[in-house]
């Protein structure tokens, strides 16, 4: 920590210019030829580093540093319901594995719930040390109290350095509480996780829209806390064998009272997710009526791929909300996607640009999606995608023909 | 019952860019707004107003021009806000902001019931809420999509869960974050805006607060910092392709059959 402090005397009109114009937050204010930072100041501190040389300088504070070595483990908290496990929890316990290697910390899962025992054996397929189970009735729904305790009592007890929690809605609602328990930050939808030597661990996420990257760190706080959307770390192998032990955590239940009770609980009808699909087609303002998607939809049909959609079509009423891709929508990680008048703004491309095969159709050739996309086509959606309808019609037609030759 | 909304204002625009040369931030307009998530908390609690009667104030931390948002507010039909706004709370992070808002919480009397928006459009974190509810001691429910009742000393909400739909029941005081959509939130009126155009806002500093150990605050009480800021990644392994729109589809056909998707 440290505070920013302006060298008044060497202040003159283009200096006072450059400096109130570099700062992306507003806060570099000329007050009558005197410069004054504002509460917008985020401490970035690109005015000294990129600002007229020596007018703004930084001084560091000192500041009492923590014993770091007494806090290790990377640890993941699994998510599930009714104790099927979401898939992003095997994603951050592979991506756990990885940070941890680095420093030669232990990997920990911990699983909250009632009748989970049986299900805790699974995790032992991804290669965590240990994984610590709390069951107990009281945290058979989820609510945020009772989870929060075991949490809580978790890291009381092993003193992970670093745990990582999936961006779903239990836990962006479970993860800013523990944060705010032990009084430690939290980083949410990481893109990007490193691992410092020291420990510390370096959160990388999209900001401002998904215009900048932020790469942030926590450094003089333990446990350090980071979400992770689903789709975004690697799928990781699960191994034949299992590894590991389990540990069947003890906590007082008085700890586990809440001031929530579940009333019930209405399964909903559960489609598809565009997140699990393997071929996507994504389309944006550049089709133009609602009946143009019956082109799409063909397409979609012969190609076994779901629809994906932005959010001026959603708001028009051609399709709904767990269609969309983006940063206010789902990240989707196919391996191919097939991206058709879309421009491709930032809050999009933010979902989907670690696709494997990303193909974009889109008629101007400045269009931002191509410069994510590995096949940049510019051309219009009305006259390439009928054509490559039908030269896969022709070419299933040929192959069927073939095949009834040979019997012939 | 007394509601209390926390609302944030935000850049009107999300156009930031990065200069990939010399690493400085280009802004593009400098509109500020109330963050739009923030405007479904509102509708929500002067609905509640209106079923079971009460009061709806309105908190919010930022500089001065933040005042701007709780005079939309009091359009909508707030009926009192407070600001919290010194140059010692500026540069914080969630946890900071969080803390921030909870001590300004004790200031606004009794507090039934406080709502959040979601998330904000320039953090993006949809953390603020729970940790406020933590340094309360609230009990506290994310994701609410429907008020089923509001009883005298408990409430009945409808949550959105990845594969359920779950009824809850939740006692005051307690805090909620409510998903966009979840009432179609009301326009601010002339006839409010004329009516509350004087009327005060309450603006309160650091030396208000009861906790007045600085470093709890502003960049001192953050554990987060931003270490560096870049521009996204380009992809640079790609091809551009050009011709008449049906060239390109027996291209895209053929390149298709290569790599095994037909």
């Amino acid at each position: 920590m440290g505070k920013l402090v302006v060298n008044q005397e060497k202040l003159t009109p283009s200096v006072i210019e450059k400096l109130v114009n570099i700062c992306p937050f507003n806060a570099i204010e000329d007050k009558g030829g005197k410069i004054e930072i504002n509460a917008g100041c985020k401490m970035c501190k690109i005015c000294v580093k990129k600002g007229p040389a020596g007018v703004i300088e930084f001084v560091e504070d000192m500041v009492e540093e923590i014993d770091k070595s007494l806090w290790k483990g990377v640890a993941v908290y699994v998510d599930h319901v009714e104790g099927d496990i979401h898939p992003v929890s095997f994603e951050l316990i592979g991506k756990a594995r990885e940070l941890a290697a680095k420093i030669n910390h232990p990997v920990y899962a911990v699983f909250v719930g009632h009748n989970i025992k049986k299900k805790a054996s699974e995790i032992l397929h991804y290669g965590v040390d240990e994984v610590f189970v709390y069951d107990y009735e009281e945290l058979k729904d989820f609510r945020i109290e009772p989870y929060t305790a075991a949490m809580e009592d978790f890291i009381n007890k092993k003193k992970p350095s670093t745990l990582l929690v999936g961006a779903t809605t239990v836990g962006r609602s479970l993860a800013p509480r523990v944060a705010a328990r032990f009084k430690t930050g939290l980083t949410a939808d990481c893109t990007i996780l490193e691992m410092k030597d020291n420990t510390d661990l370096v959160q990388i996420r999209p900001a401002f829209g998904g215009n900048i990257m932020a790469q942030i760190i926590n450094p003089n706080n333990r446990p350090q806390l980071a979400t992770v959307r689903y789709k975004v770390m690697d799928a990781p192998e699960r191994k034949a064998e299992s590894s590991g032990k389990i540990t069947f955590a003890e906590i007082d239940k008085s700890k586990l009272a809440s001031n929530i009770k579940v009333l019930k609980i209405t399964k909903k009808v559960m489609e598809a997710s565009i997140s699990d699909a393997e071929v996507i087609i994504a389309v944006g303002r550049g089709i133009k009526t609602e009946k143009d998607l019956a082109m799409i939809n063909e397409l979609a049909g012969l190609l076994g791929a779901q629809v994906a959609t932005t959010r001026p079509l959603i708001e028009a009423g051609w399709s709904d909300a767990r269609k969309q891709i983006g940063l206010s929508g789902r990240t989707v990680k196919p391996k191919l996607i097939i991206v058709c008048g879309i421009s491709g703004a930032v809050q999009f491309t933010a979902g989907m640009n670690n696709s494997e095969c990303i193909v974009a159709i889109n008629n101007d050739p400045k269009a931002s999606i191509f410069n994510v996309a590995h096949y940049g086509i510019v051309g219009d959606i009305y006259e390439v995608i009928p054509k490559l309808i039908s030269d896969i019609h022709a070419k299933n037609n040929e192959r069927e023909g073939s095949y009834i030759r040979k019997e012939a | 019952m007394d509601i209390l909304v926390c609302i944030k204002q935000v850049p009107g625009t999300s156009k930031v860019e990065v200069d990939p040369v010399t690493g400085v931030l280009k802004r593009g307009g400098v509109d500020s707004k109330m963050n739009p998530y923030d405007l479904y908390a509102l509708e929500t609690a002067f609905r509640m107003r209106e079923q079971v009667g009460g009061t709806v104030k309105v908190i919010s931390m930022g500089p001065p021009q933040a005042l701007d948002v709780i005079k939309e507010a009091y359009t909508m039909g707030a009926d009192e806000g407070l600001l919290l706004s010194d140059r010692k709370f500026g540069g914080a992070d969630v946890l900071a902001t969080a803390y921030t808002l909870s001590q300004g919480v004790r200031k606004m009397g009794n507090v039934d019931l406080i709502l959040c928006g979601k998330q904000t459009t320039d953090g993006d974190t949809a953390q603020v809420g729970p940790e406020m509810a933590e340094y309360l001691g609230l009990p506290h429910i994310a994701n609410v999509i429907k008020i089923e009742e509001i009883k005298d000393s408990y409430m009945v909400v409808e949550m959105d869960m990845p594969n359920t739909i779950e009824i809850a029941e939740i006692k005051f005081p307690c805090l909620l974050t409510v998903e966009k959509d979840i009432f179609q939130p009301r326009l601010p009126s002339f006839k409010k805006k004329l009516a509350t155009k004087d009327r005060e806002i309450k603006v309160i500093g650091f030396k208000d607060l009861q906790d007045q150990n600085e470093k709890r605050y502003g960049l001192t009480g953050s554990p987060t910092q931003v270490e560096r800021i870049f521009p996204p990644a380009v992809n640079t392994d790609k091809e551009m392709w050009d011709g008449t729109g049906e060239e390109l589809g027996d291209r895209l056909a053929a390149k298709l059959k290569e790599l095994k998707f037909i």
